[in-house]
């Protein structure tokens, strides 16, 4: 079976390969070459589905990304919708349904919306919403609005990439302007990458252009094989620029990438040192009452269906048009078979028109317009308003209309780099670049005639590649013939001969002409604020066929010319493209890898549970032995610290290396206390502020020797503290003289730690001493541990005696072991960050994202006494001075008990007077079941809190009340005897 | 993605840097000194220029070098590079 609307011959369709397909539930059959929309059309279907918001029966407008709305769902072969049937290659095979549409596109239950159109003006939502009440109704009509459903289930997962790309010129487009440009760039030898959506050659393509006296499609032919056999060349086919960024960086999808079988889209970010936009012209329609019926279409996509595809989208063709183009799609029509009847706005189109018309037997009607289409799933007739007023009925299955070309500036106009400038010969917007990185060419800069277009594609191409450096060569453009390119004055809409009648000027938005009077009429004044009021041209089609409409008709509305009114900004995207081809395989953890530490390995091994302990650092969380759940093996290992010996991996802990001169000027200005004096060999702990007098970070600092301090923070605060640090030596303080390393990575650490810590130390035989005398608390020892360098830090952050043993990552595994195995005696246990948190929340050491939040300072978290009486600034004295001045009533960290002694207490829980529903006067900042005193313990920062020591207070939590007493925030070795041992 | 010339390095793409702010006055040689209202300015309040402004740049994930540009906000035009006042190789 022959689909009906398929020409016997021609088109770059293969008629050996038909598919079949399937489209609400029709089998239907295509070519191999065609899109769905095309197919559709070779099969008579052009009601495609129904509109955004009134359900009207919508079909095919266009035939390629202007289309303002042909979408349909796919069924088979990958489930997804929303999906542009001009643009979408036809398969075998393929299931498809309608949008917006139940059960179907043809019977569609929600058409009933159409009736109520009048209740639906433009801003319906913001208008109707505000009121009290209406929410009861707002999902049904939410329900009824929209367009396709995403598929619950089998989603389509797209397979893609993302590349990099450089160039010396990236060439948008191409047609005749962009093939020449890149003809002349590749001839002269610079790197040249070409992008196209299309068949390479543009209009070119079906047009009946000839070149050379024979058919452009043969001109077409030779340059792209020329292009495609020169290395310095990259083709992207099926591909658009879809973003211009600043500093001619440019994205750009590729779909089905040839060299790919497996991938669906590739993004390119692509470096060009010039760019050439010949991204061509959009035709306008010429909007009339009831234009949105399925069969009315743009005369450009007419063209490309007839000439490109070989179907005839009507038989019975009504061409309105006030250009020469138009004629030429009549002529097309004409040529496949069809009566074709021109309606030309314009009284005189020019005697060379109207004999070519009557020579093929083409009625003319000069100076007609037409006002009023009839039909509903498919147009039947028009109205014709004649030169003297006449009215005429013409009955008719298709109208193409032609208002004129709209250059495509919008990727011209994405960086901001172009100034925009309305053109009256051509009624439309043009772009002139303000840098001298890009250019535009051809239809883009609103030349039409195809001997222009190849001429500036070459002066584009010989520009890029001069401001490259390198020498153009010249080229023999094909001879042209003359063709007509005229273009009457504007016609934005014909005006509606009753308050009833709808004249589409968004077709994706179902928005029409009296909207965008209402919107005027109320005050928006402003192009920018008509487009958000009425949503014209915020569709699929991001208005790129009926904005320049809507501009003409707002000017006339304000009584403004269009150069007056402006555009409104295009941005990118220019096509819709999937988030997962911008994303292309970067996702997760190759989004943002995983950093482990040199010990990971041994943790799995032995059965760790791994989290991230910040800036991406995985770290155990605990290791539960058979049958423990998390709560069991971190309480074991708390408590095996308490008691005896734990060992866990440190290595994440940021670590800066400093030196310099300026060392001790810049611990002076970054920490509260002072350090100027600190001895070789000794460490403090430290807490910096930001210059808004907050927490920053704390942590310990060494003075590793007389040149050397190693600075730590916390994991998760190793970068801010970085450029914190950076940022005081070359901004504030530029006089300093120091060096910065970031040495994280460069140490593995494995802290022992617990009242056996000594022995194990001393069983690894270090060639130092580690008694208590000569190795004291917040000291550092480097020398070796059974022959391995290795630098060991004393301190503590479970308050119990520790020592960080820092080596290379290469002895990190062999260290661990010999821990391991010295401590076997003592019954040593592997402790994750669960056990950690009892063990530091026991000690009352504060901990950077839980009581440091960024709006505690050092007074409210119990430090005050650490700030130096002595120094007169560092970072954040003066905010800290000034804020405790203006506010002395400030958060406190305390200890909480439940009273409930089992009662855990949920972290970040807010405290309210008395447990009511008001206003918080704190929150619980951690909670562990401590293995000290076997009870659940909790800190937290309550307003005034170290005034009410004693006091119950309440912590609320999903309306249950919690009472805790306060206590002081140290549950374990209190005087730190045990640290210090 | 701008197209930030590294003095060092040449030009880098600008995911490799850290934008660390407008160029501000210095911060005050004694804060004491400062009045109140005159502190909390320097602390909080930008210009937020829609045109040329100054602003450092931290080449964290290159040379690591600090620099200077001069950028229009409005085009992302880069008008003119330099290395931060003293700024440390």
């Amino acid at each position: 079976m022959s689909p009906t609307a398929r020409l016997a011959a021609g088109g770059e369709i293969d008629r050996a390969r038909p598919l079949e397909f399937r489209f609400d539930g029709r089998q239907l059959i295509g070519f191999a070459g065609d899109t769905v929309a095309s197919a559709l059309i070779a099969n008579g279907v052009h009601l495609t589905g129904r509109s955004f918001k009134l359900h009207r029966p919508r079909g095919i407008v266009g035939a390629g990304y202007e289309d303002s709305g042909a979408l349909v769902h796919r069924v088979r072969p990958q489930p997804a919708t929303n999906l542009l049937a001009t643009v979408l290659p036809l398969e075998a095979g393929m299931e498809l349904t309608s949008v917006n549409a139940w059960p179907s596109a043809a019977f569609d239950v929600g058409a009933m919306m159409q009736f109520l159109s009048a209740l639906l003006p433009a801003c319906f939502y913001y208008k109707t919403f505000m009121r009290p009440g209406w929410n009861w109704f707002e999902p049904a009509v939410r329900g009824l609005a929209g367009l396709g459903r995403l598929p619950d289930r089998d989603a389509w997962q797209p397979v893609t990439e993302s590349r990099y790309g450089h160039c010396d010129a990236l060439v948008a487009g191409g047609g005749p302007a962009g093939l020449a440009a890149a003809l002349v760039a590749a001839r002269a030898g610079a790197r040249v990458i070409l992008v196209d959506d299309g068949p390479f050659g543009g209009r070119l393509a079906g047009d009946g252009t000839v070149l050379d006296e024979r058919p452009a499609a043969r001109w077409v032919t030779g340059v792209v094989a020329e292009l495609l056999a020169t290395a310095n060349v990259r083709m992207l086919p099926r591909s658009t620029v879809w973003g211009y960024h600043e500093h001619n960086y440019l994205t750009v999808v590729e779909r089905a990438p040839r060299d790919a079988p497996d991938l669906d889209f590739r993004n390119w970010k692509i470096r060009a040192r010039q760019v050439i936009i010949a991204a061509g012209a959009i035709e306008r329609p010429i909007a009339f009452a009831d234009n949105d019926r399925p069969g009315i279409m743009l005369a450009s996509a007419v063209r490309t269906y007839v000439n490109h595809f070989a179907v005839l989208p009507g038989r019975k063709a009504i061409v309105f048009t006030n250009t020469d183009s138009g004629h030429a799609a009549a002529h097309d029509l004409a040529a496949a078979g069809a009566s074709v009847t021109i309606v030309d706005a314009r009284t005189e189109p020019g005697q060379g028109l109207l004999d070519a018309a009557d020579a093929r037997g083409i009625a003319c009607h000069a100076g007609a317009r037409v006002c009023k289409a009839y039909g509903s799933r498919r147009v039947s007739a028009v109205d014709v308003v004649g030169r003297s007023g006449e009215m005429m009925r013409l009955a008719c299955d298709l109208v193409a209309t032609s208002g004129g070309w709209n250059p495509a500036i919008h990727l011209a106009t994405h960086n901001r780099e172009a100034r925009v400038s309305w053109s009256e010969a051509l009624g439309g917007f043009l772009a002139e670049p303000v840098n001298g990185s890009f250019r535009l060419a051809g239809a883009a800069n609103g030349h039409l005639g195809t001997a222009e277009c190849l001429e500036e594609g070459a002066r584009a191409g010989r520009a890029a590649v001069e401001a490259v450096g390198r020498i153009a060569p010249t080229i023999n453009l094909p001879a042209t013939r003359s063709e007509p390119t005229g273009i009457g004055p504007p016609v934005w809409a014909v005006a509606p001969r009753g308050k009833r009648e709808k004249v589409f000027i968004d077709l994706s938005g179902d928005v029409t002409t009296a909207d965008l009077g209402l919107a005027v009429r109320e005050g928006f004044d402003s192009i920018e604020l008509v487009k958000r009021y009425t949503t014209a041209g915020m569709g699929v089609d991001q208005g790129k066929t009926g904005n320049v409409n809507v501009i003409g008709i707002v000017g006339g509305l304000m009584n403004a010319a269009p150069a007056a009114i402006g555009t409104t900004t295009f941005r990118p995207p220019f096509v819709p493209v999937e988030f997962g081809a911008i994303a292309g395989a970067r996702s997760g953890a190759r989004l943002y890898p995983w950093r482990h530490t040199p010990l990971t390995e041994w943790h799995l091994a032995h059965g760790a549970a791994m989290a991230e302990a910040g800036l991406r650092w995985q770290r155990p969380r605990y290791y539960p032995q058979a049958g423990e759940g998390w709560l069991d093996a971190a309480t074991r290992e708390a408590r095996t610290v308490r008691t005896s010996v734990g060992v866990y991996d440190g290595t994440p802990l940021g670590k800066f290396q400093l030196k310099g001169p300026g060392v001790p000027a810049l611990l002076d200005l970054l920490y509260v206390n002072d350090f100027a004096a600190l001895k070789p060999g000794r460490g403090k702990y430290g807490v910096m502020l930001t210059d808004d007098g907050l927490i920053l970070d704390d942590g310990v600092t060494f003075r590793l020797d007389a040149a050397r301090w190693l600075l730590h923070s916390s994991t998760g605060a190793a970068d801010r503290v970085h450029q914190h640090l950076e940022t005081i030596l070359n901004v504030h303080r530029p006089d300093l003289d120091v060096s910065i390393i970031p040495v994280t990575s460069a140490f593995a650490n494995a802290t022992i730690c617990g009242p056996r810590a000594r022995d194990v130390l001393r069983a690894l035989d270090p060639d130092f001493d580690v008694d208590g005398g000569p190795f004291p608390f917040m000291t550092v020892r480097e020398g070796r541990i059974g022959g391995v360098p290795a630098r060991v830090f004393r301190v503590s952050w479970t308050g119990e005696l520790s020592y960080e043993i820092n080596t290379a990552p290469r002895h990190a595994v062999a260290v661990w072991d010999r821990i391991m195995a010295a401590g076997a005696r003592f019954g040593i246990a592997p402790i994750g960050s669960e056990a950690n948190h009892i063990l530091r929340v026991e000690a009352g050491y504060i901990s950077t994202g839980h009581e440091v939040d960024g709006t505690s300072d050092v007074h409210d978290l119990g430090l005050g006494g650490m700030v130096s009486k002595t120094k007169t600034d560092f970072i954040g004295k003066r905010s800290m001075e000034l804020r405790r001045r203006l506010d002395p009533v400030r958060p406190e960290l305390v200890g909480l008990l439940p009273v409930d002694p089992a009662c855990p207490v949920p972290e970040g829980a807010p405290i309210t007077p008395r447990g009511a529903a008001a206003d918080q006067e704190g929150f619980v900042s951690a909670c562990v079941t401590s293995v000290a005193l076997n009870r659940s313990i909790a800190l937290g920062l309550l307003r005034s809190g170290r005034a009410r020591i004693g006091e119950t207070v309440h912590a609320r939590v999903y309306g249950k009340i919690i009472p805790m007493q306060v206590v002081a925030p140290v549950f374990h070795d209190a005087d730190r005897s045990r640290v210090k041992a | 993605m701008l197209l930030i010339p590294c003095p060092w390095c040449g030009p880098r793409p600008e995911a490799e840097f850290v934008c660390a702010g407008e160029v501000l006055p210095p911060r005050p040689a004694d804060p004491n000194a400062v009045g109140d209202a005159a502190w909390t300015d320097y602390l909080v309040m930008r210009r937020n220029v829609r045109g040329v402004h100054d602003e450092r740049w931290w080449h964290v994930r290159g040379c690591g070098s600090w620099l200077t540009l001069r950028r229009d906000t409005a085009t992302h035009r880069i008008l003119a590079n330099d290395s931060a006042p003293g700024g440390r190789e």
